[in-house]
C-alpha cells in the first residue's frame, strides 16, 4: 500500500515535471506571464511531492517491508536505523531518487529568488530544471523503481525470468500471482557503512546538482541573448557551493577509502573517483575563468562551453557509476538506464553546444588582452592546465570502453598513467598559484613579476637547499617542495602587503586590518586560504606517494615487524560479535620507537556473513611526522600462533586532512554572503517583465 | 715447494668448484611477502575491476599471490611472472595498456590534444596581446611598482568598502 502510495506520487511528479517544463516554454512563447508563473508553482510543488515519496520509501525502509525489491537489496533486519535510513542512498534506485529530490529542492530555491532585474531567464531556469528533474524521474518511474515488489507463483515459488533473475514490478506478472515477501533483506554493503561513506553520496549529489543551477543560467542566457555577465553574477555563489559539495565529496570519499578499503592510500585513479574529479576540473576552472569576464568582459564563450561541459561531465559522472558501463560495456547495453542517459547526454550537449555556436558572435570580449603575463592572461594557462587534466582523466576512463568496444580486448589504466600524466600538469598548475596572486589585471611585465616575486623565491630554494641536505633527494620531490613554499610564501607575503597597506590607510590596528582584509575581498582572501589549504594537501600527497614504504609478515604472539623505525608488537587477538550483526576480529599490538612505547594499536576484520564479506580497519597512528597505518590482512588466518600484518609509513599524510579542512574554511569564506540582495526571496510579481536588461551592480 | 704450490692451487679450484655447485644445487630461499606483494601491486586482479593483486581480498588472488610465490621461488624474473600472467589472463592484468596497436592512442592522443591547445592558447593570446609600450615601465625602480601596487590594492579596497 505505501509503496504503491509512493509509486503513485513519484510518477506524478514526473509528469509535474513534464508540466511544469512544457508551461514555461509555452507561456515564455505566448508571452504569458500566467503559464510561467503556473510552470513556476509547478516547479516548487516538485519537491514536497518527491519528499512524501521519499517518506514512503525511507518508512518500508526502516520497517523492514522486504517484498519491495530494493527495501530486499540494501537492508536486512539486523542493521541499526539510521542505516535504514541512509541505504536510501546506498543502491541505485534510491539513489536516483534522492538525486531528483536534491535537484527539485535547489530548482525550488532558485525559482524563489528575486526575479525583477532578470525576468527573462525564469522560464528557460525552470525548463533546464525540469527537463534535468524530469529525466531522472523518468528513470525511477520506467526503469529503476525502488517500489517494486517480488512476485510469486500461486504454488509460492518466486517467479523469476529466463536468466533465472527475479521478476520485480507494481502489478502481478501473470494471473494468480502474489506479492512474495522474503523473511529478511541481503543488507548494505558494508563497505557502505562508514560514516565517511554515509556522507559522501550526499555531499557529491549536492556538488552535482547545485552545478545544474549555473548551467541552467547560462542556457537562459544564450537563449534570451542576454550576453552580459548577469548570469554568472546570479550563479557566482551556486558555483561556489557546488565546488564546496563537491570538494567535501572528494575528500570524504578519499577518507573512507584510507579508513575503510585497507591498501593504505586514499586515492586509487578508480574510474569512479575519476567521474567525480572531472567535473570538479572544470567547475575549477570556471571558478577563475567567469573572475576574467566579470573583471575585464573577456572570455564569455569560453565561460560558456565551461559550465557546458561542467553539466554534461555532472551527467556523464552519473552514467559511469549508475549503468555498470565500467565494468563492461556490455553490462552498459543489458542495463535499462545505460541507453537513457546515453541519450540524455548527447541530447543536451548538442542542443547546448548549438546554441553556443547560434550566439558565438554576440559573445566577444569587450576588451582586448595586453599581456601576456597579466592576470587573465595567467588565468587562461590555468584553464589550459585544468582542461589537460581533464583530457587525461577523460581519456582513462573512456579508453577502456573504447577498447573492448572496437578490439573486444579489455585494458587496466591504472596509477602508473595517470600520475606520470598529470604531475607535470599539477605542477604547472602549482606554479601559476605562485604567479598568478602577484600580476595585475591589464597588464604585467617579466620585470614587475620578478620584482614581486624574487625574495619567495630565494627562500623558497634556501628551504628547498635544506631539505635536499636533511630530507631528501628525490628530484620530483625537491620540485614538488619548492612550489608549496613558494606559493605558500608568495601568498602569505600577498597578506602580509595588503594588511599592511590597509592598516597604513585606514589607522587600524594590524590584527584588524587583517580580519576586515576578508570582510572587504572574501573571494580574493578566500581563494588565497584556497591556495594555502592546496599547498598542504599537496605536502601530503607529496608524501605519501613518494615516500612511502611498506612491509608484510606472519607473526606470532610477543614477535614483532619492523619498518622504518617503528617496531609493531603482536601482544593478542580477540574475536567478538560486533554491533551492526558483524564478526570482528581484532589484533592488539604495542608500538615503539626504538625502545621508546608509543602506544596500542588494534587494527581488525569485520565480517559480515549476510553478505559474506570482511572488511579491513586500520590500526592507525597519525602525527604530522607520518602515519604508522596497520592492516591485519584479511586473506591470511588469524590466531595467537601467527597473524598476518602489513604495515606501512606513510610520511606527511596528515597534512592532507589538514588542508582539506582549510579548504573549507576558504570556500566558505569566499562564499559568504556580502551584502548582497540575491538571497532575499521576494514574491514574484504575476506581470511578465520582459526587456529589463539592466546590468548588474551587485556584487 | 713448487709441487706443494701445485697441489694447493689444484685443491683450490677442486674446492671452489664444488663449492659453486653445491651453491647452484642450494633451493633459492622462500620468498617473502614483501617481494611477493612487490609484483602483486603491479598486476591487477582479472575478476575485480582496477584492484590491485596485492590488495585483493578474493580467493582467486590469494591463488595468483600464491602462484607468483612460487614462480619466484622457482627462479622466474619480475617480467617473466608479469608476462606469464599476461598470456594467461590477458593484457588487463597490466597497470597499463602495453604499447601495441591500438593502444598507443591511450599515450599518445592526450598529448596530442594538450598541444594543439597549448598552439591554440599560445596563437589567441599573440592575437589579443596588444603590447604596452615600453615607456610604460621605463623608468619604474622596485618603489614605484611597490607604490602601483599599493596603489592599486587601495583602490580595490576602497572599490569593496
Amino acid at each position: 500500500m505505501v509503496a504503491d502510495f509512493g509509486y503513485g506520487v513519484i510518477a506524478i511528479a514526473f509528469l509535474v515535471a513534464l508540466y511544469s517544463a512544457g508551461a514555461a516554454i509555452y507561456g515564455e512563447r505566448t508571452k504569458s506571464a500566467d503559464w510561467i508563473e503556473s510552470a513556476r508553482r509547478a516547479m516548487l510543488l516538485l519537491w514536497p511531492l518527491i519528499s512524501i515519496s521519499a517518506a514512503s520509501l525511507i518508512y518500508l525502509l526502516i520497517t523492514n517491508h522486504f517484498e519491495v525489491s530494493f527495501v530486499y537489496e540494501v537492508t536486512s533486519r539486523e542493521m541499526p536505523t539510521y542505516l535504514k535510513i541512509t541505504a536510501w542512498w546506498g543502491g541505485q534506485a534510491g539513489s536516483l531518487v534522492f538525486w531528483s529530490w536534491l535537484m527539485a529542492a535547489f530548482a525550488s530555491l532558485v525559482t524563489l529568488r528575486k526575479w525583477d532585474r532578470d525576468r527573462e531567464f525564469l522560464p528557460w531556469v525552470i525548463v533546464v530544471t525540469s527537463i534535468t528533474t524530469a529525466f531522472f524521474l523518468s528513470l525511477v518511474v520506467f526503469y529503476e523503481n525502488p517500489f517494486a515488489f517480488f512476485w510469486q507463483g500461486p504454488d509460492g515459488k518466486l517467479i523469476t525470468d529466463a536468466a533465472g533473475n527475479a521478476i520485480k514490478g507494481m502489478l502481478a506478472p501473470m494471473a494468480g500471482a502474489s506479492i512474495a515477501i522474503p523473511q529478511d533483506g541481503n543488507g548494505l554493503n558494508p563497505l557502505l557503512r562508514h560514516p565517511g561513506m554515509i556522507i559522501h553520496p550526499p555531499m557529491l549529489y549536492l556538488g552535482f546538482v547545485s552545478f545544474v543551477i549555473p548551467f541552467a543560467f547560462a542556457i537562459a542566457a544564450l537563449i534570451t541573448g542576454r550576453m552580459d555577465d548577469r548570469w554568472i553574477r546570479i550563479t557566482r555563489r551556486w558555483t561556489l557551493f557546488a565546488w564546496l559539495f563537491l570538494s567535501c565529496g572528494l575528500v570524504l570519499g578519499s577518507r573512507w577509502a584510507y579508513d575503510v578499503l585497507g591498501w593504505g592510500g586514499f586515492w586509487g585513479w578508480d574510474p569512479v573517483e575519476i567521474a567525480a574529479l572531472m567535473p570538479w576540473l572544470t567547475g575549477t576552472a570556471f571558478l577563475h575563468s567567469v573572475m576574467i569576464q566579470e573583471k575585464r568582459g573577456m572570455l564569455k564563450q569560453w565561460n560558456m562551453l565551461l559550465i557546458i561541459l561542467t553539466y554534461s561531465l555532472v551527467i556523464f559522472g552519473t552514467f559511469l557509476t549508475r549503468t555498470g558501463v565500467l565494468s563492461s560495456v556490455h553490462a552498459f547495453a543489458q542495463s535499462a538506464i545505460g541507453p537513457a542517459f546515453f541519450a540524455f547526454i548527447g541530447v543536451t550537449f548538442v542542443v547546448s553546444v548549438a546554441l553556443l555556436i547560434y550566439r558565438w558572435p554576440d559573445l566577444r570580449g569587450e576588451t582586448e588582452m595586453k599581456s601576456m603575463l597579466s592576470r587573465e592572461a595567467l588565468f587562461l594557462l590555468n584553464n589550459l592546465l585544468f582542461i589537460s587534466v581533464l583530457v587525461v582523466c577523460f581519456w582513462g576512463v573512456v579508453f577502456p570502453i573504447i577498447s573492448q568496444l572496437f578490439t573486444g580486448q579489455t585494458v587496466t589504466v591504472g596509477p602508473p598513467f595517470y600520475q606520470t600524466a598529470v604531475a607535470p600538469l599539477f605542477a604547472g598548475l602549482m606554479l601559476l598559484m605562485g604567479v598568478a596572486p602577484l600580476s595585475a589585471w591589464g597588464h604585467s611585465s617579466l620585470k614587475t613579476l620578478g620584482r614581486a616575486i624574487w625574495k619567495s623565491a630565494v627562500a623558497a630554494l634556501v628551504i628547498t637547499a635544506i631539505l635536499f641536505s636533511f630530507y631528501t633527494n628525490n628530484l620530483i620531490a625537491l620540485v614538488g617542495f619548492f612550489l608549496v613554499v613558494l606559493v605558500l610564501l608568495v601568498t602569505l607575503q600577498e597578506f602580509w602587503r595588503a594588511t599592511r597597506a590597509r592598516s597604513k590607510a585606514t589607522q587600524e590596528n594590524f590584527a584588524l586590518s587583517f580580519w576586515n582584509l576578508f570582510g572587504r575581498d572574501r573571494r580574493r582572501y578566500g581563494g588565497y586560504v584556497i591556495h594555502i589549504s592546496m599547498m598542504l594537501m599537496a605536502i601530503g600527497i607529496l608524501g605519501i606517494n613518494l615516500f612511502q614504504v611498506q612491509t608484510q609478515g606472519t607473526i606470532s604472539t610477543n614477535n614483532s615487524l619492523s619498518l622504518s623505525g617503528y617496531t609493531v608488537k603482536y601482544d593478542s587477538v580477540s574475536q567478538f560479535p560486533g554491533p551492526d550483526g558483524q564478526q570482528v576480529t581484532r589484533a592488539a599490538v604495542s608500538v615503539y620507537q626504538g625502545n621508546h612505547y608509543l602506544g596500542d594499536l588494534y587494527p581488525r576484520i569485520d565480517y559480515y556473513a549476510t553478505e559474506q564479506q570482511n572488511m579491513t580497519i586500520p590500526g592507525d597512528r597519525s602525527t604530522l611526522k607520518d602515519d604508522l597505518y596497520i592492516i591485519l590482512v584479511d586473506w591470511q588466518p588469524t590466531s595467537a600462533n601467527g597473524a598476518t600484518f602489513k604495515i606501512f609509513v606513510n610520511p606527511l599524510v596528515n597534512w592532507l586532512w589538514i588542508g582539506a579542512i582549510l579548504f573549507l574554511f576558504g570556500i566558505i569564506t569566499a562564499a559568504w554572503p556580502d551584502r548582497d540582495a540575491e538571497r532575499v526571496p521576494a514574491r514574484v510579481k504575476h506581470a511578465h517583465q520582459t526587456g529589463s536588461k539592466q546590468s548588474s551592480t551587485a556584487d | 715447494m713448487k709441487k706443494t704450490f701445485w697441489i694447493s692451487i689444484l685443491t683450490f679450484i677442486i674446492a671452489a668448484s664444488f663449492t659453486s655447485i653445491a651453491r647452484a644445487q642450494q633451493p633459492i630461499p622462500t620468498p617473502s611477502d614483501d617481494q611477493v606483494n612487490y609484483i602483486a601491486h603491479q598486476l591487477y586482479c582479472p575478476v575485480c575491476a582496477n584492484t590491485p593483486l596485492d590488495v585483493c581480498p578474493t580467493d582467486a588472488c590469494r591463488q595468483w599471490r600464491d602462484l607468483i610465490r612460487q614462480q619466484l621461488a622457482q627462479g622466474s624474473t619480475e617480467d617473466q611472472i608479469k608476462q606469464y600472467f599476461v598470456q594467461q589472463y590477458g593484457a588487463r592484468v597490466l597497470a597499463e595498456p602495453p604499447r601495441t596497436g591500438i593502444n598507443w592512442l591511450i599515450y599518445i592522443l592526450p598529448p596530442i590534444i594538450i598541444l594543439a591547445g597549448a598552439f591554440i592558447l599560445f596563437r589567441a593570446l599573440r592575437l589579443w596581446t596588444k603590447p604596452v609600450s615600453a615607456s610604460s615601465f621605463s623608468g619604474s625602480n622596485e618603489d614605484a611598482a611597490k607604490d602601483e601596487y599599493v596603489a592599486r590594492l587601495e583602490e580595490e579596497l576602497k572599490k569593496r568598502n
